[in-house]
C-alpha cells in the first residue's frame, strides 16, 4: 500500500468512525417512518397514497434543507381500515424492521389498536386521518400524537356556525359505529350550547349505498339541519340523494367530515353553499399553494388536510430526531412537543400532553359554481378558528394523562 | 293516521324506495340465477361488472358526449362483449371441475377490474347527471318522488320479465333451459350448446352492466359501488333458490320492500336482514323459495 494510498484509507476510517459516533444514537443508522393507511379502500383518496406521496416529500425536503447524517427510510402498507391488520402490520415493522414511527393511520379502530401495540413496544404513532376524540381523551397515551383534526374540532367549527347563523334545529345522518357515534355526540354537544336543538337521528349501517330511506326519515322530523355524521362515500352519496329527493335546499345539510376530494367528486352543483370545517385549504396562502402545487403536479388532485398533515408532521417529527440527536422514544416526544409548529400548514401549532396538536382551523363554505373561476377553487374561507377555540380545552380532557 | 307510531306517509314512502331498491336486486340477482342455471359457474364478478357499466356509461359521456339513452345500450354490449371473451378463454375451462374453481376465478376477477378502476378514477367516484329527460319528480302527496326513480322501477321490471318471457316461452328459452337439464342430449339433437353458454354467460354480464348505467345517476360511480352490493344479491340469490328465474325477480323485489320496512322499524338492522332471512330459508327450505330440491 503507497503512503498516499494509506493516508486516504485511514482518513476515510476516522471519517467513517465519526459518522458512526455522530450516529450512535439512532438505532440501525437510520430513522425507519412506517405509513400505515388505507390504500385501496374508502378512504384511499383522501389518504392512501397520497399521504404517503406527502411522507416522501417531507423527507426529501428535509434532507435537501436540514442536511441530516442519519439515513432515512420508508415502508408503507394497506391496512384496509381492519383494526387486525393494522395492528400485526405495526407489530412486525417494529420488531422486526426496527419501524421507529407508524403514521397515518386512517380510521380510529385501527389508529387505536395501533396506538396500543406502540405504547408496548415504546415507538412513537403520529394519527393524521383518524377523526375520533378518544384518541386524545380515554385512549391517550404518552407515544401518540393526534396531528390534523378531530371530531370535537370539525363539530366545534360547522355546527357551531350553522347554529349561529339560524339553523336551530337538527336531525342526524350517522354511520353506526364508533367514529359517527363520536361525530353525532360531539355535535350534538355544540347544538345545544349554541342554543339549537337536536330533534333526533338515525343511524345507518356502514358503508351503506341508498340513504333515500334515512333521508325521507330526516325530512319528516322537519328538521332545518340535517347533520352528516358519516364520511367518504357515504356522505357524498347522501348528499347527492338529498338532491335528489327535493329535500335540499328546503333543508340544509351539514357534512361534519368532508375533504375537498368528496367536493370534487361530487361537483359544485349539489354541494355550493355547504359549510364545512378544515385543518387545510391549498388556496389559502403563498406558501400553501406553493407547497399544494407540487403536491398536485405528482397526484394530480390537491392535497387533503390529511395529506397535507401528513407532510407536516413527518418533517416535524424529522426535526424532532435531528434535534434531540436521538430515534429514542421519550426524547424525540419530549422534543416534539416542545417544539412549536411553522410551516405552511400550521403557525404556532403545538403538541400538548394528551397528544393533540393544536393549530388554526378553517371555517369555510362551499362556493357556487359561478363564483369558482378554476380547478379546485372550491371553498371561501368565512372564518379562521384560532387554535385555543378549535379543539377541546385540557380542562374538559378525559384523558389519564392530564393531572388535573 | 299511524301504523305502529309510523304515519302512513313515511311507511309509503319507505316502501316505495324499497321497491326501487328491490328493482336492483331483482335485475342483478336474475343476471346471476341465469348464469348459475345454465353454467353452474357463481359468478362473483357480478358486481365488478355492474360497476363497470356504470363506469363505461360515464366515460362514454364525459369523453365522448355519448348520452344516457344510447349508453342504456352500448354500455351493456361492451360489458357483455367482455363478458363473451371472459367465458371463451377462462370460465370454459372451469366446466368440468368443481364449483369452487368457478367462483375462486370470477372473485379474482371481480378484485382485478376493481384494482384497474381504482387505480385509473381513484376511489371517490364520479358524479353521473341524471339525463334531463328524467329530471325533476312529482309530488305524490306522501312524498317527493324523483322521476327517474320511478323510470328505474320500469326499466328493470321490463327488463327482468322481458328475460323471464324468452327464456320461459321462446323456442330459444326452450334449448336454454334443455341445455341446463340435459347438455349432451342437447348437443346430439344438433345444437350449439357452447355458443349457447357463451352466449347466456354474455346476457347474464349485460344485465349487470345494464343495472349498472340505472344507477349511475343515483350512486356515485365508484370502483366499489359493486362489491357493496353484491353481498346482498347474493343472499337474494340463495333465497330465491339457486337459478330459479322468476324466484330471483320476486326474492328482489320482496327483499327490496322488507328492508324498507325495516328501515323504518329499526334501521340498524337493514343491513343485516336479508341474511337473517336467508338464515331462516336455508333452515326450511334449504333449496331456497323458488328452488326445486
Amino acid at each position: 500500500m503507497s503512503s498516499r494510498k494509506y493516508a486516504r484509507t485511514a482518513c476515510a476510517a476516522a471519517l467513517a468512525a465519526l459518522s458512526f459516533g455522530v450516529q450512535a444514537q439512532i438505532s440501525g443508522g437510520s430513522v425507519k417512518i412506517g405509513v400505515l393507511t388505507d390504500l385501496s379502500g374508502t378512504y384511499s383518496d383522501l389518504a392512501g397514497s397520497g399521504a404517503v406521496l406527502a411522507t416522501r416529500m417531507a423527507i426529501d425536503d428535509f434532507i435537501a434543507n436540514e442536511k441530516p447524517s442519519f439515513k432515512i427510510e420508508v415502508v408503507t402498507a394497506d391496512h384496509q381500515n381492519k383494526a387486525d391488520i393494522a395492528s400485526n402490520k405495526a407489530r412486525e415493522w417494529i420488531e422486526r424492521e426496527n419501524v421507529d414511527t407508524v403514521t397515518e393511520l386512517v380510521t380510529t379502530s385501527t389508529a387505536l389498536a395501533v396506538m396500543k401495540v406502540a405504547k408496548e413496544k415504546d415507538r412513537i404513532v403520529i394519527m393524521n386521518g383518524p377523526a375520533s376524540t378518544p384518541i386524545t381523551n380515554e385512549q391517550c397515551n404518552d407515544v401518540s400524537v393526534h396531528y390534523t383534526y378531530d371530531t370535537y374540532a370539525l363539530a366545534n367549527g360547522t355546527a357551531k356556525a350553522v347554529t349561529t347563523q339560524g339553523g336551530k334545529s337538527w336531525f342526524f345522518l350517522t354511520a353506526d359505529y364508533a367514529f359517527g357515534h363520536a361525530l353525532e355526540k360531539d355535535s350534538s354537544a355544540v347544538v345545544t350550547a349554541n342554543g339549537g336543538k337536536v330533534l333526533g337521528a338515525v343511524r345507518h349501517p356502514f358503508p351503506g349505498s341508498d340513504f333515500s330511506s334515512f333521508l325521507l326519515k330526516a325530512q319528516a322530523s322537519g328538521a332545518q339541519v340535517i347533520g352528516l355524521a358519516n364520511a367518504g362515500a357515504d356522505t357524498t352519496n347522501a348528499i347527492k340523494q338529498a338532491a335528489e329527493f327535493g329535500i335540499t335546499p328546503k333543508q340544509s345539510l351539514a357534512g361534519l367530515l368532508m375533504f375537498i376530494t368528496d367536493i370534487h367528486a361530487l361537483g359544485l352543483k349539489p354541494t355550493q353553499g355547504m359549510f364545512l370545517t378544515t385543518g387545510f385549504y391549498w388556496d389559502r396562502t403563498d406558501e400553501t399553494r406553493a407547497w399544494s402545487k407540487r403536491f398536485f403536479e405528482k397526484q394530480k388532485k390537491m392535497p387533503t388536510m390529511v395529506q397535507a398533515g401528513q407532510y407536516s408532521s413527518i418533517y416535524h417529527y424529522l426535526r424532532a430526531v435531528k434535534a434531540a440527536g436521538s430515534d429514542d422514544t421519550s426524547k424525540v416526544m419530549a422534543m416534539m412537543k416542545k417544539t412549536p409548529i411553522n410551516d405552511f400548514f400550521a403557525k404556532n401549532g403545538q403538541i400538548r400532553e394528551d397528544g393533540r396538536m393544536v393549530h388554526d382551523m378553517y371555517l369555510v363554505q362551499v362556493k357556487k359554481q359561478s363564483e369558482s373561476k378554476y380547478p379546485w377553487d372550491y371553498y371561501t374561507i368565512k372564518a379562521t378558528i384560532p387554535a385555543a377555540e378549535a379543539f377541546q380545552p385540557l380542562a374538559l380532557s378525559r384523558c389519564p394523562l392530564i393531572k388535573k | 293516521m299511524e301504523i305502529f307510531g309510523i304515519s302512513t306517509a313515511l311507511l309509503g314512502s319507505q316502501l316505495l324506495i324499497g321497491l326501487i331498491n328491490g328493482s336492483f336486486y331483482a335485475i342483478l340477482s336474475l343476471g346471476l340465477a341465469i348464469i348459475f342455471g345454465l353454467l353452474n359457474i357463481i359468478n362473483f364478478a357480478h358486481g365488478a361488472q355492474y360497476m363497470m357499466g356504470a363506469f363505461v356509461a360515464w366515460i362514454a359521456l364525459t369523453r365522448f358526449g355519448i348520452n344516457y339513452w344510447v349508453a342504456l345500450i352500448v354500455a351493456p354490449l361492451i360489458v357483455g362483449i367482455t363478458g363473451v371473451l371472459i367465458e371463451r378463454l377462462m370460465l370454459r375451462r372451469l366446466y368440468k371441475l368443481d364449483h369452487l374453481y368457478g367462483l375462486l376465478l370470477t372473485f379474482g376477477l371481480a378484485l382485478i377490474f376493481e384494482g384497474v378502476f381504482r387505480d385509473q378514477f381513484g376511489i371517490s367516484g364520479e358524479s353521473y347527471e341524471v339525463p334531463e329527460l328524467l329530471s325533476g319528480g312529482v309530488n305524490l302527496g306522501f312524498m317527493f318522488l324523483p322521476i327517474y326513480r320511478g323510470w328505474v322501477i320500469i326499466a328493470s321490471l321490463t327488463v327482468c320479465f322481458g328475460t323471464w318471457y324468452m327464456i320461459e316461452r321462446t323456442k330459444l328459452g326452450a334449448y336454454l333451459r334443455a341445455g341446463t337439464e340435459n347438455s349432451a342430449m342437447v348437443q346430439a339433437l344438433g345444437i350449439n350448446v357452447p355458443l349457447l353458454i357463451t352466449f347466456t354467460y354474455g346476457y347474464g354480464v349485460a344485465l349487470a352492466a345494464f343495472a349498472g348505467v340505472l344507477a349511475a345517476p343515483i350512486f356515485q360511480v365508484n370502483p366499489l359501488m359493486g362489491s357493496n352490493l353484491i353481498i346482498v344479491v347474493f343472499a337474494v340469490v340463495v333465497i330465491g333458490g339457486m337459478g330459479s328465474i322468476m324466484g330471483s325477480i320476486l326474492t328482489g323485489l320482496g327483499l327490496g320492500l322488507i328492508e324498507g320496512l325495516t328501515r323504518v322499524f329499526y334501521p340498524e338492522a337493514s343491513s343485516v336482514v336479508v341474511f337473517v332471512i336467508m338464515v331462516i330459508v336455508l333452515l326450511l327450505r334449504p333449496a331456497g323459495l323458488f328452488g326445486k330440491s
